[in-house]
């Protein structure tokens, strides 16, 4: 399989990303420049972490307007498989592919340290390989991932099961214990833990690794979008 | 502001043989403060040890840089590491302060050609609950910590460790001392000269502004009551444009055409120019007229002197310009040809054309005055050397109390209140993050891990400052020997008070001597580093702090930590019980935080024994015997076997049940500080026990973890006894606790 990783001025865990799906899972990964028109051959996209654009205005408020988006737009809309980290995830809210917002953290702080996320569907393209309720360990490292949503939103989210993960030990303040949420026609996945982070026994888990896993066999066993 | 001295003008005529104008004067003056020429400290950092097999590049660059021998690809690598202080700017905006501390230490690794891979961070506060400046300290706190966490977190390095600590000696003069450290290749690496007469001198990155002016004469003066008028001397980092500009530099330097880098740190423009020129005896020519500018109307001292962020100097090859400039065009920044590299060896600086500074290089970088301060006294001491006479004739004391009261002190409770506002883990090589005894990073692409150490004692260099540097060396190599880890290689940043005081600078030589001794013993070579002298607020001193950084390598592998992992294994005190009398019991935590005084001296100190003690918990944690390992530092042996006790993350706590027999009292014998000692749990104790006897050292099985409980009996009497949970959750909530805000 073949992912790409965005990269925007600012982002910093497209390395990590890179390094996750093509050394820890051995699957074939390039870095796709924020200002080209094309995402290439790929099969899926991974939006990282960092702060694109030094993340001034709001958090991923002027990625939103690079070139490389149009092209992940139009890529998503074919029904390709759209991953966004922590940056990724306000990138892919601002962009309007995902809804609601992430606001500050409830603490007003920064906040990094492995949390406990809980699986609360298998019906998507990042979850079918792991199991319903299934508890993963997962870091976090963000300071503005307080999800947030308007009623009717989130209403709409539960009603049609798009929160993909729920934080057990709420980090940010984030509405709902959402971590993690897709769109509706749930190619599209944001999520605030750092799967890539732990992805690699060194590093103490690798609990991050069955959402990644799951993408492979839901691309194996579909015909890939072309790009 | 520190000015020329008449003498020092005297040899700016000589050197000119004419008078300086007003911005030669400027130039002069921040190129020979003590903060960019070393003047007082030179003549005694001689005495460091700098050279090993290991060692590539020792002092005098921006890094220092060690060989770690061959990656995976066949390739041989290296490190750039080194530390540098930020304390005057983090007093006087604490925020800003620390964060362009960061940014600075980050350019001195990458102009090197090395991708930063780990920050560390000394930090030093006076005390939360001080009367006067409790809140105050809270305020700086806060803020250091968060310029620290923006700008590292944004940049995309991790911080992965660091130490604290709360005196009132830091109440007016707080230190930020900040550890960086980068990877690269042989054939990466790049130096800052200027080579190649005709060369171009590039600029590169942000645009040049009024902030920052004297940056480097204000770190080299004592702060008086107007010091908080010098916050337009606090410079402003943005890390977003630091991210671009390595990322740009890395480009830049892989497409052959540069030929020399470094970047504007302390004294801007004027620093780089000038050190460029004298390393490679070349003289540089630039007009100011060409420098980007983001204010209207500056004159040329301000932009020679502007310590603006995020600005890189760079010598191309004639006439492969284009190809550096595209890479810059890529990321977005500017990048601009102001000059040329001339054969006359003279800092030549126009301004439109009109010459208006005519400088020789070397003279400039290389000849500041070298003073010898007079040091012939005793190092100033804060305390007495006896105890009071109130601690000789004490009672028994419940040791379960003062063991939570230690535990919740500043000093040694859990700082994860600071490092989980730094993101420790971006990148994925961190293996060992904060709250271990060593730091450990792997590098991708080869088989090996880099440990790390940062460690000061401002308490021990107060009460002997050549013992107290050794101890503290002798410390940072236990810490990276006890996580399996070979110490190689060094860097310091002693922060003292005024060398013109020459109780002050008796301190300043017997802590060099003390590292230079303890460095040369455990072949562990000081490859740069910093100076940060008046550190003294209206005439109140800092501590002497030097603080050290010590790397050490090892194979990458899956880390040995400090809390015990299963029930019923064996507790080892690798080194033994250690000695220890009220004299040297007079500088411990315990005497900091149970009987708030200071006395006596620190610790003594047997580095052979030291050495051997290492040698063993490396072959110990290397060859897999130990489940745990945890080196005693302060609050001695009960503070390390709570800390063993109380769990990792996610993890239960696992105690023990320890029984030792010791013709010490019962504080003295829990709480001494006596150096040389590791805590190992094991299944294999007689495995542990003839590594030790291999090595000539003493190895004490002194109990058995047990669950959930931490039971200590000294001469058959229980002395500490309760739930690890208790303890934890004291450990965990101090801080935060203590940082809250008092309404009166």
């Amino acid at each position: 399989m073949r992912f790409g990783v965005v990269v925007f001025p600012g982002s910093n865990c497209d390395h990590d990303a890179w390094y996750a799906v093509s050394k820890n899972l051995g699957h074939s990964a390039q870095f796709i420049w924020h200002d080209s028109s094309s995402l290439g051959e790929v099969d899926a996209v991974i939006l990282p972490g960092g702060f694109s654009y030094g993340d001034y205005l709001r958090c991923g408020a002027i990625a939103k307007f690079s070139p490389v988006m149009t092209a992940v737009r139009d890529f998503a809309s074919r029904g390709g498989l759209v991953v966004g980290i922590c940056n990724g995830f306000q990138v892919l809210v601002e962009s309007g592919l995902l809804p609601g917002a992430l606001l500050r953290n409830r603490e007003l702080k920064f906040v990094c340290r492995p949390v406990t996320i809980r699986v609360e569907t298998t019906n998507s393209p990042f979850t079918c390989r792991a199991s319903k309720g299934q508890t993963l360990i997962v870091p976090v490292a963000h300071g503005e991932g307080c999800y947030f949503a308007d009623d009717a939103t989130l209403a709409s989210l539960k009603r049609d099961d798009r929160v993909i993960f729920r934080y057990m030990d709420n980090p940010n303040g984030s509405l709902d214990d959402i971590a993690g949420i897709c769109n509706q026609s749930r190619n599209v996945m944001g999520m605030m833990p750092h799967p890539e982070r732990a992805a690699d026994a060194l590093l103490g888990c690798t609990d991050g690794r069955v959402i990644f896993e799951s993408m492979l066999q839901f691309l194996s066993a579909k015909k890939p979008v072309l790009a | 502001m520190s000015e020329l001295s008449a003498s020092e003008l005297d040899k700016v005529r000589a050197i000119l043989k004419r008078e300086p104008n007003e911005t030669e004067v400027g130039i002069f003056t921040v190129m020979w403060s003590e903060h960019c020429s070393y003047k007082s400290s030179r003549l005694h950092l001689k005495k460091l040890p700098t050279k090993s097999d290991r060692v590539l590049v020792g002092p005098g660059e921006n890094a220092g840089i060690i060989d770690i021998g061959e990656g995976v690809d066949g390739k041989r690598w290296a490190i750039a590491f080194k530390i540098e202080s930020h304390n005057h700017p983090s007093f006087i905006e604490p925020f800003q302060g620390a964060a362009t501390g960061v940014g600075g230490i980050l350019r001195d690794i990458f102009t090197m050609g090395a991708r930063p891979i780990a920050v560390m961070d000394a930090l030093r506060f006076g005390t939360l609950d001080d009367p006067i400046n409790g809140e105050r300290n809270k305020r700086i706190v806060e803020g250091v910590v968060s310029g620290i966490s923006h700008y590292g977190n944004c940049f995309g390095v991790p911080t992965v460790g660091g130490e604290c600590v709360f005196e009132p000696c830091y109440n007016g003069n707080p230190l930020v001392n900040v550890f960086a450290l980068g990877i690269f290749r042989h054939d990466e690496i790049f130096f800052g000269r200027a080579t190649g007469i005709g060369n171009p001198v590039i600029y590169v990155g942000a645009k040049t502004g009024r902030d920052g002016i004297h940056g480097a004469s204000m770190a080299s003066s004592e702060f008086t009551e107007d010091s908080m008028q010098k916050r337009p001397n606090v410079q402003v980092g943005d890390p977003f444009m630091e991210k671009l500009l390595l990322e740009a530099c890395l480009e830049a330097m892989r497409t052959g055409a540069i030929v020399g880098i470094q970047d504007m740190g302390a004294a801007g423009l004027t620093c780089s120019t000038c050190e460029m020129g004298s390393r490679a005896e070349t003289g540089i020519e630039f007009d100011l007229a060409l420098v980007p500018q983001r204010e209207t109307g500056m004159t040329p001292t301000e932009i020679m002197l502007s310590e603006s962020q995020e600005r890189m100097l760079l010598v191309a090859e004639a006439g492969r310009e284009n190809e550096v400039f595209s890479v810059f065009k890529k990321w977005g920044l500017d990048a601009v040809t102001i000059g040329r590299v001339t054969n006359d060896g003279i800092l030549r600086v126009k301004d439109h054309g009109v010459v208006v500074a005519e400088i020789p290089n070397r003279e400039l970088a290389d000849e500041a005055p070298l003073y010898d301060r007079p040091h012939n006294t005793a190092p100033y001491r804060p305390a007495p050397v006896e105890p009071p006479a109130s601690f000789t004739s004490r009672a028994d004391r419940d040791c379960n109390a003062d063991l939570a009261t230690l535990l919740g002190s500043g000093d040694l409770c859990s700082k994860s209140w600071i490092w989980q506002q730094y993101d420790y883990m971006v990148r994925t090589n961190t293996i060992a993050g904060p709250g271990g005894d060593a730091a450990i990073v792997r590098i991708k692409d080869t088989d090996t891990s880099v440990a790390m150490s940062l460690d000061g004692n401002g308490r021990y260099c107060a009460l002997s400052p050549r013992e107290g540097a050794r101890l503290l060396v002798a410390e940072c190599c236990r810490n990276l020997s006890t996580v399996g880890a070979m110490p190689v290689a060094a860097t310091n940043n002693l922060n003292f008070g005024n060398p013109e005081r020459p109780e002050i600078m008796a301190q300043l030589v017997e802590a060099i001597e003390g590292v230079g001794e303890a460095c040369s013993f455990f072949d562990t070579p000081i490859t740069g580093g910093n100076v940060s002298l008046y550190n003294e607020t209206l005439g109140e001193a800092i501590w002497p702090t030097p603080v050290m950084g010590i790397v050490g390598l090892m194979k990458t592998a899956p880390p040995v930590t400090i809390p015990f992992k299963n029930e019923g294994r064996t507790v080892i005190l690798l080194g033994g019980l250690g000695t220890c009398d009220e004299t040297r019991f007079g500088g411990t935590q315990y005497v900091k935080s149970v009987l708030n005084t200071l006395w006596g001296l620190p610790p003594a100190l047997d580095m052979d024994y030291e050495k051997r003690v290492q040698a063993a918990i490396r072959k110990i944690v290397v060859e897999g015997h130990a489940e745990s390992a945890h080196d005693l530092s302060g609050g001695g042996l009960a503070v390390a076997l709570a800390e063993c006790s109380m769990g990792g993350s996610g993890m239960t706590g696992i105690g023990a049940a320890i029984e030792i027999s010791s013709p010490l009292p019962a504080d003295l014998a829990l709480f001494h500080e006596a150096p040389s000692r590791i805590l190992v749990s094991t299944a294999v104790p007689e495995v542990v026990e003839r590594i030790a006897r291999e090595n000539n050292v003493e190895a004490l099985r002194i109990g058995v973890t047990m669950k959930s409980r931490l039971r200590i009996d000294h001469n058959a009497v229980t002395r500490i006894d309760s739930p690890v949970d208790w303890f934890r959750g004291v450990f965990e909530n101090a801080l935060e606790g203590q940082l809250a805000p008092q309404h009166v």
